[in-house]
């Protein structure tokens, strides 16, 4: 088993559970460690409860594990939640002044810190959460100096006297523990690795930024307004035009817009932006215009619950929008992948003209990870398929040559931009000819409707050639096979990592392009497999019925979780034996963690 | 909206004819509309390449096929999204908005509202013709209270949007009315419009013929009266634009507003359009810059 360890920061809104999350996950990072940080919080601006999990290790860290090595609670409702799930070798740090413990399980130590003797309290309201940043690093066996780094850095902006008098308070908590409290048995190891943190939603802005993109637009909608604060604060250096628009309808047309104009373009959304925008889709597909539009799924339906996660959006994505159309829809399996999905799908995008969906979920697009900065690559190929961006000679003005929606094998029409001599047509919404004349009026004629139909419908065969079938990862003839999609990729990794360990031999098929979907090679691997169960985070089973409804494919059980929380791997793990063992076919894991 | 100059060949009349006839009944008011669009590009001498019709769908909206520019024939109420999207990405193009008053004040509303203030440099043309007309005649946003149509038998109750005081509250720069059956007064505001660097409304009243028996040619005729024709009249004057804008009845005033200059128009707004049109750019970010993102998560 990989060694972790984990740290959670819990309190209201508003008490300053970031900034501590930030320091820890600045320090693990540069001694080269990994980390996956997961928050879970609601729609509130102050008070309620968030936990936050940073879990971190020399080897990748794929999710928020199953287990807490350092508890700090920043009131009496955090302590009350989480004390009861530490086990043996946790430990929790506490204002022993304002905060009282439970009853802990042996083995877990109790450390109180004395905060109104160790910081004048009046004058740092967040002293307690410096104090025990200080004392957390010292247990965990850190340098003090990464500390001060760490701290001068985080509150640079706010001044010297700030940065130490912070640094100060770090310090008197950090001898405290080294005087009154035991180290952990595992010590952080370094490496010499570097790595860069970011969210899923990061990920996705860079990526465009690297992909070429010269437009966003967006509405604010969590989960999915991270792309947006990243685009908006960098879109000068990228050369980006970034516009917040009036509604999500408006967002969808106008990216379309900039992208008829010529240039690449992506707007981000969650469920109810998304429903706004279906109409659109089938404009940018009936147009054949390529635009790429970001999906970040969290618990629905109607508002929902606007901060908790879900994959429950995969049925509206494969209807969106009336009529049949080709489309392309990948769902990225973790937060690397974030970044590298997007020029991937706007290659296809452009190079079929038709629009691009990346179906993303609350659990990256607000969670962090550290990534290997080789693996953020600003110079992915850039294939913007058969654009015409200059007049020919041989298109004279008004001679007719030129046909927007040419019927060709591929039925990919070469498409010129706006702005072109010799290329004038127009582009319309309704059913049109080749030439851009519309057939739906007075000229309706069934022969040219079948003829331009089977023209788009044929880009769907160049569509699914471009993209890779699924692979099967672990080991072959294994006794359960364990098929997700997207987001749960780590989650399930580490379950079978944990199953095999137990003498349970299990592998994954983690389905990353959702359409096209490459049924008959998943059937292919599927069908020599002992135990298959689906697993997904909505309650449905959508993948599950999608999976069916194109291959017919009916597996063995389900692991199915939508009470808004990510799986942990031990709910797979204890699913897995369960119906093994023939108790059920569908298990629904309880999530023990009350946030 | 400011016009692109680089007329290399001279642009005729004929080289705007659209690839298929106008398929409006006859008589309908949007011939005229299109008749001085046509006339006022030639009159401006801008290249029809360089031209960009975006409308929604309606009668009106079928505008962008009958005219050689390119075109672009959206959606139902989001031709000024769209628009807005290809202005940003390409602002050497000259971009007109066509449609009509249910496309553009009811099911489009929000956009227009928000086009307005943002100042976007296009040309938007209602052809208001008080209906429904695709959809075979029912009751428009800017239907008389009282007019009997198929959604509303016995007559409407609801208050029409007065489009004139909507586009000045909502702070657009260019605000004029036209009459369909004016041809140069409406081929002289067309230019002006294009001309405007900003956003410029401007309603037309475009007579339907066959669905609408209350706003007629005969009608209209004998209440409009041109604003121009007024000496003492100054559209740089909000107020009185304001004022002028709630006139109905016995008067109906038709010409320029308002037009006002000093709000730099969305895309001379953004520092990122500073070096050219987007489509020009270099799709690659700068190596350097991209490292800096990478940089800032370590």
């Amino acid at each position: 088993m990989k060694k972790t360890f984990a740290v959670g920061i819990g309190g209201a809104a508003g008490q300053g559970v970031a900034t501590p999350g930030d320091i820890f996950a600045k320090i693990f990072s540069r001694r080269g460690l990994h980390l996956n940080a997961y928050n879970a919080y609601q729609s509130i601006i102050r008070g309620g409860h968030t936990f936050l999990t940073i879990r971190t290790g020399p080897e990748k860290v794929t999710n928020m594990g199953d287990r807490l090595d350092l508890l700090i609670p920043l009131n009496q409702d955090a302590m009350d939640r989480h004390l009861g799930l530490l086990t043996e070798g946790a430990a929790c740090l506490y204002n022993a002044d304002t905060i009282k413990p439970g009853i802990a399980a042996a083995g877990v130590e109790l450390c109180p810190l004395p905060v109104s003797e160790l910081a004048d309290i009046s004058r740092n309201k967040v002293a307690q959460n410096t104090l025990a940043v200080g004392a957390g690093l010292s247990m965990m066996g850190i340098g003090f100096q990464a500390v001060e780094e760490v701290l001068g850095e985080q509150f640079k902006k706010k001044g010297e006297a700030v940065v130490s008098e912070n640094a100060g308070i770090a310090r008197d908590g950090y001898d405290y523990a080294t005087a009154h409290f035991n180290t952990f048995a595992w010590q952080l190891p370094m490496t010499r690795k570097r790595h860069a943190v970011l969210s899923g939603n990061i990920a996705m802005a860079m990526g465009g930024a690297a992909e070429g993109l010269k437009f966003y637009c967006a509405y604010p909608m969590s989960p999915s307004t991270g792309v947006l604060h990243w685009m908006a604060a960098h879109a000068r250096n990228a050369g980006i035009m970034v516009r917040q628009v009036e509604d999500e309808i408006g967002v969808v047309n106008m990216a379309i817009g900039a992208a008829h104009a010529g240039v690449r373009s992506m707007c981000a959304t969650s469920g109810g932006g998304f429903a706004l925008m279906s109409e659109g889709l089938g404009l940018s597909a009936m147009m054949e215009t390529p635009v790429v539009v970001i999906d970040c799924q969290r618990a629905g339906p109607s508002t929902g619950v606007p901060t908790k996660t879900e994959q429950g959006d995969l049925w509206q994505m494969l209807g969106a929008a009336f009529g049949d159309y080709p489309r392309v829809l990948a769902a990225p399996l973790d937060i690397g992948d974030c970044f590298k999905i997007i020029p991937e799908i706007f290659n296809i995008a452009d190079r079929f003209q038709c629009p691009g969906i990346v179906l993303c979920d609350l659990l990256l697009s607000e969670g962090r990870l550290s990534v290997d900065p080789q693996d953020l690559d600003f110079a992915p190929v850039i294939d913007r398929g058969e654009l015409i961006t200059e007049a020919s000679s041989s298109g004279a003005n008004g001679d007719g040559a030129y046909k927007r929606y040419k019927i060709t094998d591929s039925g990919v029409s070469p498409r010129a931009i706006p702005g072109l001599l010799g290329h004038t047509h127009t582009a319309a919404s309704d059913e049109h000819d080749e030439d851009g004349v519309l057939i739906s009026d007075e000229f309706t004629n069934p022969t040219k409707r079948r003829a331009m139909m089977e023209k788009r419908m044929r880009k769907v065969a160049g569509i699914e050639a471009s993209v890779p079938p699924p692979e099967l990862w672990g080991p072959r003839d294994a006794a359960v096979t364990l098929i997700g999609w997207g987001s749960t990729k780590g989650v399930i990794e580490e379950a079978c990592e944990i199953l095999i360990e137990q003498g349970i031999s299990a592998n994954q098929l983690q389905i990353r392009w959702l359409v096209p979907l490459h049924g008959e090679a998943i059937l292919d691997i599927l069908k020599g497999a002992r135990h298959t169960i689906i697993v997904e985070n909505n309650y449905s089973g959508q993948f599950a019925r999608y999976l069916r409804s194109e291959t017919s494919f009916v597996p063995d059980g389900y692991i199915r979780k939508y009470d808004g929380e990510p799986f942990m791997p031990h709910h797979i793990v204890e699913a897995v034996k369960e119906q093994l063992s023939g108790k059920s076919t569908l298990s629904v894991p309880a999530h023990e963690i009350l946030v | 909206m400011a016009t692109a100059l680089a007329a290399t060949n001279h642009v005729a009349l004929a080289d705007l004819k659209g690839k298929v006839d106008p398929d409006w009944c006859p008589g309908c008011g949007d011939f005229g509309v299109l008749a001085a669009v046509q006339k006022a590009l030639v009159d401006l001498q801008i290249p029809n390449h360089n031209v960009v019709t975006i409308s929604g769908i309606g009668c009106s909206s079928n505008f962008p096929g009958f005219i050689n520019t390119y075109g672009m024939h959206t959606l139902h109420g989001r031709a000024l999204a769209v628009a807005t999207g290809v202005k940003l990405a390409n602002h050497d193009l000259t971009v007109l908005v066509t449609g009509g008053d249910g496309d553009g004040f009811g099911i489009g509303g929000n956009h227009f509202v928000h086009s307005m203030r943002r100042n976007v440099d296009v040309l938007y043309i209602v052809m208001d013709n008080q209906i429904y007309g695709l959809t075979t005649g029912q009751t428009s946003p800017t239907s008389r209270v009282g007019m009997k149509t198929k959604s509303m038998p016995f007559g409407n109750v609801e208050a029409p949007v007065n489009p004139i005081s909507l586009a000045l509250a909502a702070g657009a720069t260019f605000v004029a009315r036209g009459f369909s059956a004016e041809q140069k007064h409406l081929t002289e505001l067309i230019k002006q419009g294009i001309r405007h660097k900003g956003f410029s409304f401007l309603d037309v009243f475009s007579p339907c013929v066959t669905y609408n028996h209350d706003n007629t040619y005969q009608w209209f005729r004998p209440r409009i009266k041109k604003l121009e024709d007024d000496g003492t009249y100054d559209p740089a004057d909000w107020m009185a634009a304001m004022g002028k804008s709630l006139l109905w009845g016995d008067e109906i005033p038709i010409g320029k507003f308002f037009e006002r200059t000093d709000v730099p128009a969305l895309q001379d707004a953004e520092p990122v359009l500073n070096a050219g049109p987007l489509i020009h750019a270099d799709p690659r970010i700068p190596a350097e810059v991209g490292r800096a993102f990478v940089e800032e998560l370590m």
